[in-house]
């Protein structure tokens, strides 16, 4: 059965300095709350893994929690780069980050392998591309039954996976659904998981198409309300995609984003 | 209609969507690919399937969205599935005919680039968003059409990094790799159509816009650009296309 924590207490128990740390979400569900509480924990080394580190990503990496990101595409979806990401990259600032890179399909699949408890992936990937070049994760196996050769990745297992989702139950029961991205499998891979939901109910009703975590399988729920925010959750919030093109702005600039990592981060009252 | 009457921009995006038949099945990246695959859709192809790698498949959504998973693409999809789902069993096993990719450099066999450009690979002068879902659909498909804006900086001899691979060095590389889709068909600029050639798979001038001439298309191009003999001249975007175009942009800044 898992904890009902509050916010600041599930990242304090669950999410160390050094981790292997997902935050999943797929455009929709992202977990910007959680974020923000690691941000202001001060967590520092982590291993930041994501198929898509958007601009939750990009805040932590500005705030200095990242010292590697495993990933498959970093940008602000539909307005460009992420400014702090390629700061790091380029310039090292704050810190450099040291990067682990590979595509969609091969973050997909190594999640899989890590939730299925299998030891590597395989896949039709990455040929004659250069990303096996730079990336030492990415091999080759041939197939015991055909001779073809395939693609094979390891399996990816977060120390932490933290996810949001619509709600739970007190025992940890959790629903999510519309777009779920690769949320599952993240956290059936990691070793321990925190859920952040819209609101924690007596009883679930079932819902068609929903994902459910039963509560054993999930290590804790926080209950906070718009905390994907400016991501969306379906059937409670809209994407703020005004937010995201007002980032890029915000993001350019290292004293314009640390003022707004001072102002709208760090000042924030931390959630009961 | 002439060409005061629309951007270069407009006539892109259109002779994108043209590319687009009914009833093919198309994963569609975000930006110039979605605007021209939604436009086919409200013009000349309403029965086109869209597969966005946010797990929406046949996606039908009444304005543009900003990014691949977007609300509006989960509420009017026939199916919203998990995203191993969409690379495993849609994707790797040839289940879609058409992906429609952008980048940021293109070299003379069709190979594109979106991870760095520039210095080295640790310390590159420019870090793009990196490869997404690109490699495996520009492996996969059956067919692959490009829109990309023609510049020196993006029609490169080289290009620097291969994320995702056209037709590699040249025409037997796809076999050599394993690549079971059909590679490059048609890139699309913002001054005409490229189209590979049968024999070399090198990438050639087929097509210009209206008003666009072969010595600006090779003032663009980053290597000594091949122009076809039957070389001619797109239709110019007819009010219907310029209206339905126009109509999406308007109802995708309203709503945001």
């Amino acid at each position: 059965m898992a904890k009902i924590v509050s916010l600041a207490d599930g990242i304090a128990e669950l999410v160390h300095d050094g981790d292997v740390v997902a935050l999943e979400g797929f455009t929709h569900l992202i977990p910007f709350a959680a974020g923000h509480e690691i941000i202001r924990q001060g967590r520092r080394g982590l291993t930041l893994v994501r198929m898509t580190p958007d601009v939750i990503y990009d805040q932590l990496i500005g705030a200095g929690c990242a010292s590697r990101l495993v990933f498959s595409w970093g940008g602000n979806p539909g307005v460009g780069s992420l400014h702090r990401f390629r700061d790091a990259v380029q310039h090292s600032w704050p810190a450099p980050l040291e990067l682990e890179e590979h595509s969609h399909a091969g973050m997909a699949n190594r999640y899989v392998a890590g939730a299925s408890g299998l030891p590597f992936a395989v896949l039709r990937g990455y040929t004659g591309t250069d990303l096996p070049r730079h990336t030492a994760t990415v091999r080759t196996v041939d197939c015991p039954f055909t001779g073809e050769t395939l693609t094979a990745l390891p399996a990816l297992r977060p120390d932490v996976t933290v996810v949001h989702a619509q709600r739970a139950d007190r025992a940890g029961n959790v629903q999510l659904w519309g777009i779920t991205g690769v949320q599952k499998e993240a956290v059936l891979a990691a070793r321990r998981s925190l859920v952040t939901v819209e609101e924690l109910v007596d009883e679930l009703t079932p819902v068609p198409g929903q994902v459910v975590l039963p509560g054993w399988a999930v290590t804790a729920v926080a209950r906070v309300p718009g905390g994907a925010h400016p991501s969306y959750t379906q059937g409670y919030s809209v994407r703020d995609n005004d937010f995201y093109r007002d980032w890029d702005a915000i993001s350019r600039d290292r004293d314009a984003f640390r003022a707004w990592i001072a102002r709208h981060v760090l000042a924030t009252e931390v959630p009961a | 209609m002439s060409a005061a009457d629309w951007s270069a921009d407009e006539m892109m995006t259109v002779a994108a969507a043209r590319q687009l038949r009914d009833g093919t099945v198309c994963f569609v990246g975000i930006g110039l690919p979605s605007t021209a695959a939604n436009l086919a859709r409200v013009t000349h192809a309403p029965g086109l399937v869209l597969v966005y790698e946010s797990g929406c498949l046949g996606a039908k959504p009444d304005r543009l969205p900003l990014s691949i998973g977007d609300g509006v693409l989960a509420d009017t999809a026939d199916a919203v599935v998990s995203v191993p789902e969409v690379f495993n069993y849609w994707l790797q096993p040839g289940r879609i005919d058409v992906g429609f990719l952008g980048a940021a450099q293109l070299d003379r066999h069709g190979n594109l680039n979106t991870t760095v450009i520039g210095g080295s690979y640790a310390e590159p002068s420019v870090r793009l968003p990196g490869a997404g879902g690109a490699p495996e659909i520009a492996a996969s498909c059956g067919e692959v059409v490009v829109i990309v804006r023609q510049s020196r900086r993006t029609f490169t001899d080289r290009v620097d990094f291969v994320t995702s691979v056209g037709y590699g060095a040249g025409p037997d590389d796809r076999a050599r790799l394993g690549l079971r889709g059909g590679g490059p068909r048609t890139v699309i600029t913002d001054l005409g159509v490229l189209e590979p050639d049968p024999a070399t798979r090198e990438l050639t001038l087929t097509r210009l816009h209206p008003g666009v001439t072969v010595a600006q298309a090779r003032a663009a191009t980053g290597w000594p650009l091949a122009v076809a003999d039957g070389l001619t001249t797109n239709e110019p975007p007819t009010p219907a296309e310029l209206a339905a175009l126009r109509a999406l942009r308007a109802t995708s800044r309203a709503t945001t």
